[in-house]
């Protein structure tokens, strides 16, 4: 028993992750493509498609960050000093896309600035979430249990392309989003952007896909040595498939299906990068079972888990249906 | 000049922990008085309850996302810069952290978006239901918070094996020793806290003859609660100061600033506690007063800073200080409440100006009583993170001092933007008050807007037309 519990933590904290990428990827995504709206008009609009749900999206990284804590505290130790700058920026990031959310409205000569505050902000939080992404994946320099590297470790090439990659990746989320829940020229629009970030994104993955085992020994022999490529070649083939999909249904018109099919993409390029990492959680040298916190906290912690992760799914569920249709022109909860 | 790291990563928790509490205070007890506006909206059918529901959540929106912005940082300052503290206490004091977003933060955050955008998408039952659902979230949010703090101040139902603490009886941990005090002295706080903001947004409204209507309930409503809750809270805060001296009697000690524990303890009204001398400058005291107020006895006893070494006392000054800010303010509201309903009684609340107009400049005082309260018990708890567990110096991050600093610059840039424009802007709410936005040309209350002027006019055929397109979703 005692050694599966880490991994049914690692898949909770792997779930609350995929939830906050996904949630928060779409909101930060509206951020990423607020300054190709033409008027402030389209921009209220594409705000307010999102504004309900922002809180409770970012409430999904809380539980990632507070989950490690519990779950892997030796890993959250190791990772957050390891990663500082990229973190705290994230965070610095998110004070303004935050507080965007709230003060745009109220400030009446200020909007301007709000709004660039709100791009500002999103973009830079993705853009440091894939750096966080990128210099997990390109491993930490550990020694007797702590991070033993300098400041800007993480600062390579790599990291940078995963932090575009993100950018890329967040703004087709928003795109795909805003496809499904406006209408009039912010939904014509975002479907001409997600068509082009659609073609972004797959070169990304693809650059991503060949510079990873390339780069890292460990990730080609997981994937190219013998059995293991019998059980892992159909993720690449399924995101084609999904990716071609998503391509047809942005050319035929479709309004739910684009943004069914980038959840896809995001969650197959997930499981791929734990498909390439796995059980590492600070690659190169830590696995989760070595990370992982005494089998009675993650049993205590399990215990309310199981009850609650239910019940948030239902209400969240219940308030995006509240919130659910589209947002007509003109309409805001303002 | 040589940083000393953990010092600079001090500096950077009390800085964004102290701009942090500032909200949850506020959003604690603000809910709380929402979801009771939705209540009696609901029970009574008068629109001013719903009104002043609205124009509060407006204020409780802005606050509550400064809260989670400057939350989110502290989930992950635990492992940034303390990243020691969460190897050794990390298996005792997690879970308290993760029960916290499971249950509080998700149930407040999401139906946060029914409380704000729903005004016209659900029934307002359902309305008041989400603002309880808030209410109940925030609160529950302290319980676990404060649940892990008041582990760090006495830690129980855990053993050290290889110097990192395990859990051996979970309800010994949840409910260790000093948690039930501080969770009611928090808690009672923050309801406190809030009456005053209220007590004086509605003294503003009153003297300055706008929103009349709305003015007076809130007063009422606050002066009130007040009058039964202040001196409750000198109850309950004379109980967590017993319970402190049981369990950590040096932050006694310090507060007391009570050097010499053979002799008994005066009440020190006014001091400069010297550290180097182990002595007390300056000092204005009540022989016997301390002794009298912590152990019922004339000649008691309790120990004094002198019982340990010096590198195992928390520094005197600040809880010594902050505690006399905390209580001082507490008669304050103590007194502000009972001569409130006092006036009400009378029949003269409205007409008092002398009472009326401090009233309106008092909605700080909550909050400085808070982070006083709070400066008290942290500083008061040194040198150690976790009591007797791990020392302070030893729970930092292996970071650079500089790398620190940087950031630490960082925060105090962005959060003194941040809030203050953020103070503006609440200010800027308040100054327009509560309004109805289905009848914007008849400002309630306050002197009636001319519709026949143009502008009048346009507001209104604008609202006509708004209002079928919102019920039609």
């Amino acid at each position: 028993m005692e050694s599966y519990l880490p991994v049914i933590w690692a898949a909770i904290i792997g779930l609350a992750v995929a939830m906050y990428v996904i949630l928060d990827g779409f909101d930060l995504g509206i951020g990423i493509l607020f300054p190709f709206a033409e008027t402030d008009h389209e921009r209220d609009q594409m705000m307010n498609s999102v504004a309900p749900f922002w809180d409770g999206n970012e409430t999904w990284l809380v539980l990632g960050g507070a989950g490690m804590m519990v779950a892997f505290p030796l890993a959250y130790s190791i990772i957050l000093p390891a990663l500082y700058l990229p973190v705290i920026f994230m965070l610095l990031a998110l004070i303004f896309r935050g507080v965007a959310f709230e003060f745009r409205w109220i400030g009446v000569t200020s909007k301007r600035h709000w709004s660039f505050a709100f791009v500002a902000g999103s973009t830079l939080a993705a853009f440091c979430q894939g750096l966080i992404l990128g210099g997990l994946i390109q491993g930490i320099k550990v020694e007797n249990g702590a991070f033993a590297g300098s400041a800007f470790d993480w600062a390579t090439p790599f990291a940078i392309l995963c932090g575009l990659a993100l950018v890329a990746g967040y703004a087709l989320l928003g795109a795909t989003w805003l496809i499904m829940k406006t209408e009039g020229s912010v939904a014509t629009r975002a479907r001409i952007e997600a068509k082009l970030l659609l073609l972004v994104v797959l070169g990304f993955m693809a650059i991503v896909s060949i510079w990873t085992p390339f780069a890292f020994e460990r990730i080609a022999v997981r994937w190219f040595s013998l059995p293991n490529i019998l059980f892992f070649w159909w993720v690449p083939a399924a995101t084609l498939l999904v990716a071609f999909a998503a391509w047809r249904w942005l050319e035929t018109g479709h309004e739910v299906l684009p943004f069914l099919a980038t959840i896809a993409l995001f969650l197959l390029g997930y499981l791929g990068l734990l498909i390439s990492n796995f059980p590492y959680l600070v690659p190169p040298s830590l696995t989760i079972w070595q990370t992982a916190a005494a089998p009675a906290t993650h049993i205590f912690m399990l215990m309310g888990t199981l009850v609650m992760l239910p019940i948030i799914l239902g209400y969240m569920i219940f308030v995006y249906w509240i919130f659910g249709g589209k947002l007509r022109e003109g309409e805001g909860y303002h | 000049m040589e940083l000393d790291p953990v010092f600079v990563a001090r500096l950077q928790f009390a800085f964004t922990i102290i701009f942090h509490i500032i909200f949850p205070t506020f959003t604690i007890g603000l809910s709380a008085y929402i979801a009771t506006l939705c209540v009696m909206w609901m029970r009574t059918g008068r629109e001013r309850y719903r009104l002043l529901a609205q124009f509060w959540t407006k204020i409780f929106a802005v606050s509550f996302a400064l809260g989670v912005v400057s939350g989110v940082v502290l989930s992950y300052q635990f492992g940034t810069n303390w990243s020691r503290f969460s190897v050794v206490v990390g298996n005792v004091i997690g879970p308290m952290i993760g029960y916290e977003v499971l249950v509080a933060f998700f149930l407040e955050a999401t139906f946060l978006g029914v409380m704000l955008f729903g005004w016209n998408r659900v029934p307002p039952w359902l309305h008041t239901l989400s603002a309880i659902a808030v209410a109940i979230g925030t609160a529950l949010s302290a319980f676990w918070i404060l649940s892990a703090n008041s582990w760090m101040q006495t830690p129980a139902g855990y053993e050290m094996r290889d110097g990192i603490a395990y859990p051996v009886d979970w309800l010994a941990v949840v409910f260790n020793p000093s948690f039930p005090y501080r969770l009611a002295h928090m808690v009672t706080a923050a309801y406190l806290t809030v009456s005053f903001v209220v007590l004086a947004v509605g003294a503003r409204y009153v003297l300055a003859g706008r929103h009349l209507e709305h003015g007076r309930t809130m007063v009422r409503m606050a002066v009130g609660f007040a009058a039964i809750v202040a001196p409750l809270q000198l109850f309950i805060g004379d109980q967590h100061g017993l319970n402190t001296l049981a369990h950590q009697p040096l932050k006694i000690a310090a507060i007391e600033a009570h050097w010499d524990g053979d002799a008994p303890g005066e009440l020190v009204l006014f001091a400069w506690p010297d550290e180097a001398t182990e002595s007390n400058r300056f000092a204005v005291t009540i022989p016997h007063g301390a002794s009298l107020l912590l152990t019922h006895s004339w000649d008691g006893l309790f120990p004094g800073l002198k019982s340990v070494p010096p590198r195992d006392r928390p520094p005197v000054a600040p809880p010594f200080f902050a505690f006399r800010a905390m209580v001082g303010i507490g008669m304050i509201m103590i007194l502000a409440g009972l001569t409130g309903v006092l006036l009400w009684w009378r029949s003269r609340l409205f007409e008092a100006r002398w009472y009326l107009w401090p009233a309106q400049h008092a909605w700080w005082m909550g909050f400085v009583a808070v982070i006083s309260g709070w400066i008290v018990t942290e500083t008061g708890r040194q040198p150690w993170v976790a009591y007797g567990v791990l020392r302070t110096a030893e729970a930092a991050s292996p970071l650079a001092a500089n790398t620190v600093a940087t950031t630490l610059v960082l925060f105090v840039l962005v959060y003194g933007v941040v809030f203050a424009i953020g103070l503006y802007y609440i200010n800027r709410l308040i100054a327009r008050g509560p309004q109805d936005p289905t009848l914007e040309p008849r400002r309630s209350g306050g002197a009636p807007t001319p519709s026949s002027a143009p502008g009048g006019h346009k507001i209104l055929v604008e609202t006509e037309r708004r209002v079928p397109s919102e019920h039609v979703v």
